[in-house]
């Protein structure tokens, strides 16, 4: 174990893996000579020269295809999205072709293409750089979603990514690149999919959340821990495509009791999936309807009192377990 | 530098860079002070490109713009109280704190915004144009765009229904030879920008972006072209940015000596010096724009440190269209 950053276990997993594999190669705008604009690549065109780390001019349709034509010729490119917001320009080439070739060609072809980079909002840069983009792609029979909230996870997830045979959007929480924490050194450590995890016990209510909002939940839930004696039992989902609530329903059965935490807007969210999932799973179970805490229904203002307004925060989910408690005042 | 432009309006040129100059100027102190927050580009160096070739335009054309918008914003007429308050997030902003400064937009200037997604504009700008062709009148839409957007789908979509619907657009191509780190050698397959543009059969001149009066001269060429009916134009403004793409970038992808080269050609400092050469201007003349300038841009400073904060109730006011269309900026 080393302590490493959200950002160096993302290109440590990516360097191992070009170790390892000489058909993982990496594309972007600006990561080979800038070195990224988030350091995510720092050091990598140097180390693996120019035909494995290819800069890109700004063409996101261009080169999320190109990467699509490199997989299904048994290459592994990764495409680093400047930020998540510009990969809509190359959404016909994700959904359209990434996420069906492989169907509706009956299956002739494996497509090993991640597409990789930094969402979310918090820093005042309004609507069109501020956006979370999961339950979008997670909509989408076809590719992986994957939402790692640890310097861990992200490292094992990416390896994962990497290493398989269908197209995945690797979607990286700007807010947490600089978050510390204990990352395996093993380079054949890896985290499978579909495997969700407790990140924190408890035995009143279930918190269920992934990526930089399962961080938010944790803070919330030592507060309610400390200043409430309400113990929040909290599930890291880590991939949402594919999904898997097991871990949440068990705790549900405990807990009886459950809030979903997503940063993006509510309509039609990830948090909709799941609390319909566990309403349809352990209905019984259930002593409260499931409550969401989402962002608001809103493009994202720039002024920081809105933008503040816009987006979810810790005393969110402590009204939100609350509420499911019925101990609001 | 030459011509026999007259004097009140090589001073008015002179004036608009010099606006947008000190304005961005004020703007990176501010946001060292953190009143102005997110992302920030500046436009300094290219002055010349805004003040330019905003020159042949009328108030009934149209523009279009990027996230380094400001000084396009100020030489259009839209108020530096307005703009300021914008960068500040305040309801006074031209949209009303809602956009920042990537999103300078004044529908009553026929500023038809800053755009935070590189190409994203010009699509939009087509189809204003078209609608105006449509109806019959005959107004000019002007796009200005990076070096970086021409290797955009979106630019070359354009470039086609422009030429193939002859549509009254000025392409503006702001040329400084960087997209954020990548120059432009290694972004483009012709890196003579007109000659793409011109494989469209679009009209295309290239033009040194740092001389204010080669800027308006092609400019007008092209406006005049379009007014006569000829479909788009396409003209290459060659310039420099001074600055960092933004305020998080550090900057380490170009020579300081080629930098230096550039300031050697600053538009502000070489068209004054063609202006003392004239006699148009002198120290005293010089110094008393200054203070004016100076003077507006603190009054814009003072104007959005006493703005309001939108009401937090009117969060979602604007996402859809229940509520009247939103008052227009000074
Ligand atoms: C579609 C899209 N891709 C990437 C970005 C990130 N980005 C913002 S500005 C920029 C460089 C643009 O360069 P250029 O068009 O030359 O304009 P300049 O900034 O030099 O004025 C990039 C890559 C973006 N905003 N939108
Ligand atoms: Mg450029």
């Amino acid at each position: 174990m080393s302590e490493k950053s959200y950002r160096d276990a993302i290109r440590d997993a990516m360097m191992e893996e070009m170790d390892r594999d000489p058909n993982v190669l990496i594309m972007g705008e600006d990561i080979g000579v800038y070195e990224g604009t988030f350091r995510i690549t720092a050091g990598m065109l140097k180390k693996y020269g120019g035909k494995r780390v290819i800069d890109t001019p700004i063409a996101e349709a261009g080169m999320v295809g190109t990467a699509v034509g490199m997989a299904m010729l048994g290459l592994r490119p990764i495409v680093e999205m400047m930020t998540m917001n510009f990969a809509i320009v190359a959404a016909d080439q994700i959904l359209n072709h990434a996420a069906k070739v492989r169907y509706f060609s009956g299956g002739q072809v494996d497509v090993p293409v991640v597409i990789r980079g930094p969402q979310g909002a918090g820093v005042q840069l309004s609507a069109q750089h501020s956006q979370t983009f999961e339950s979008f792609y997670a909509h989408f029979p076809g590719i992986k979603v994957v939402a790692p909230a640890t310097p861990a996870d992200a490292k094992g997830l990416l390896k994962t990514s990497i290493r398989g045979r269908d197209p995945v959007i690797f979607l990286e929480s700007a807010a947490l690149y600089g978050m510390k924490g204990e990352v395996p050194d093993d380079p054949n450590f890896t985290v499978p999919f579909g495997v969700s995890r407790v990140a924190r016990e408890g035995s009143d209510v279930t918190i269920v959340s992934y990526s930089r909002m399962l961080q938010m939940s944790l803070i919330a839930a030592e507060k309610l821990s400390q200043d409430e004696g309400i113990e929040c039992e909290v599930i890291d989902l880590r991939t949402l495509r594919p999904l898997d609530l097991e871990p949440a329903y068990a705790s549900v059965t405990k807990t009886h009791r459950c809030v979903v935490v997503q940063e993006q807007w509510k309509p039609f969210g990830a948090a909709a999936e799941i609390a319909a999932s566990i309403t349809e799973t352990v209905f019984d179970e259930l002593d409260a309807p499931v409550a969401r805490v989402t962002g608001e229904d809103v493009p994202m203002p720039y002024a920081r009192n809105l933008e503040l307004l816009a987006t979810p925060h810790e005393q969110h989910v402590i009204a939100a377990v609350k509420k499911v408690m019925y101990a609001n005042g | 530098m030459s011509g026999d432009i007259p004097r009140e309006h090589a001073l008015h040129l002179l004036r608009e860079m010099l606006r947008i100059r000190l304005f961005e100027e004020k703007c990176a102190e501010l946001y060292g002070e953190e009143k102005i927050r997110g992302f920030l580009h500046l436009y300094i160096g290219e002055e010349a490109v805004a003040a330019g070739a905003m020159q042949s335009l009328t108030k009934d054309d149209a523009i279009v713009a990027t996230y380094r918008e400001h000084g396009h914003a100020l030489v259009r007429g839209i108020s530096a109280n307005a703009v300021m308050a914008e960068m500040y997030g305040k309801v006074e902003g031209c949209s009303r704190g809602r956009g920042g400064s990537m999103h300078i937009f004044s529908a009553a200037h026929r500023f038809y915004g800053g755009n935070a997604i590189v190409g994203g504009g010009l699509p939009l700008a087509a189809g204003i144009a078209l609608a105006d062709k449509l109806r019959g009148v005959s107004h000019v839409t002007a796009c200005f765009f990076g070096d970086g957007a021409v290797a955009e789908g979106a630019f070359h979509e354009t470039a086609n229904l422009a030429a193939l619907w002859k549509l009254p657009l000025l392409l503006l191509c702001e040329n400084n030879l960087y997209a954020m780190g990548t120059a432009l050698e290694r972004a483009q397959s012709e890196t003579d920008l007109a000659r793409k543009a011109a494989a469209y059969r679009i009209p295309s001149t290239s033009v040194d972006g740092m001389d204010v009066l080669a800027v308006e001269a092609a400019t007008r060429a092209a406006c005049d072209a379009i007014r006569a009916g000829a479909g788009p134009q396409f003209v290459e403004l060659r310039t420099y940015r001074f600055r960092a793409h933004s305020m998080f970038d550090p900057d380490r992808y170009r020579d300081k000596s080629e930098v230096g080269r550039w300031k050697e050609r600053d538009p502000i400092m070489t068209f004054t010096a063609f202006l003392r050469g004239r006699g148009d201007i002198d120290d005293a003349g010089l110094d008393a724009l200054r203070k004016e300038i100076e003077s507006e841009i603190a009054t814009a400073v003072a104007f959005a440190e006493a703005g309001q904060w939108e009401a937090v109730s009117d969060l979602t006011k604007f996402v859809y269209s229940e509520r009247p269309l939103a008052g227009r900026a000074s």
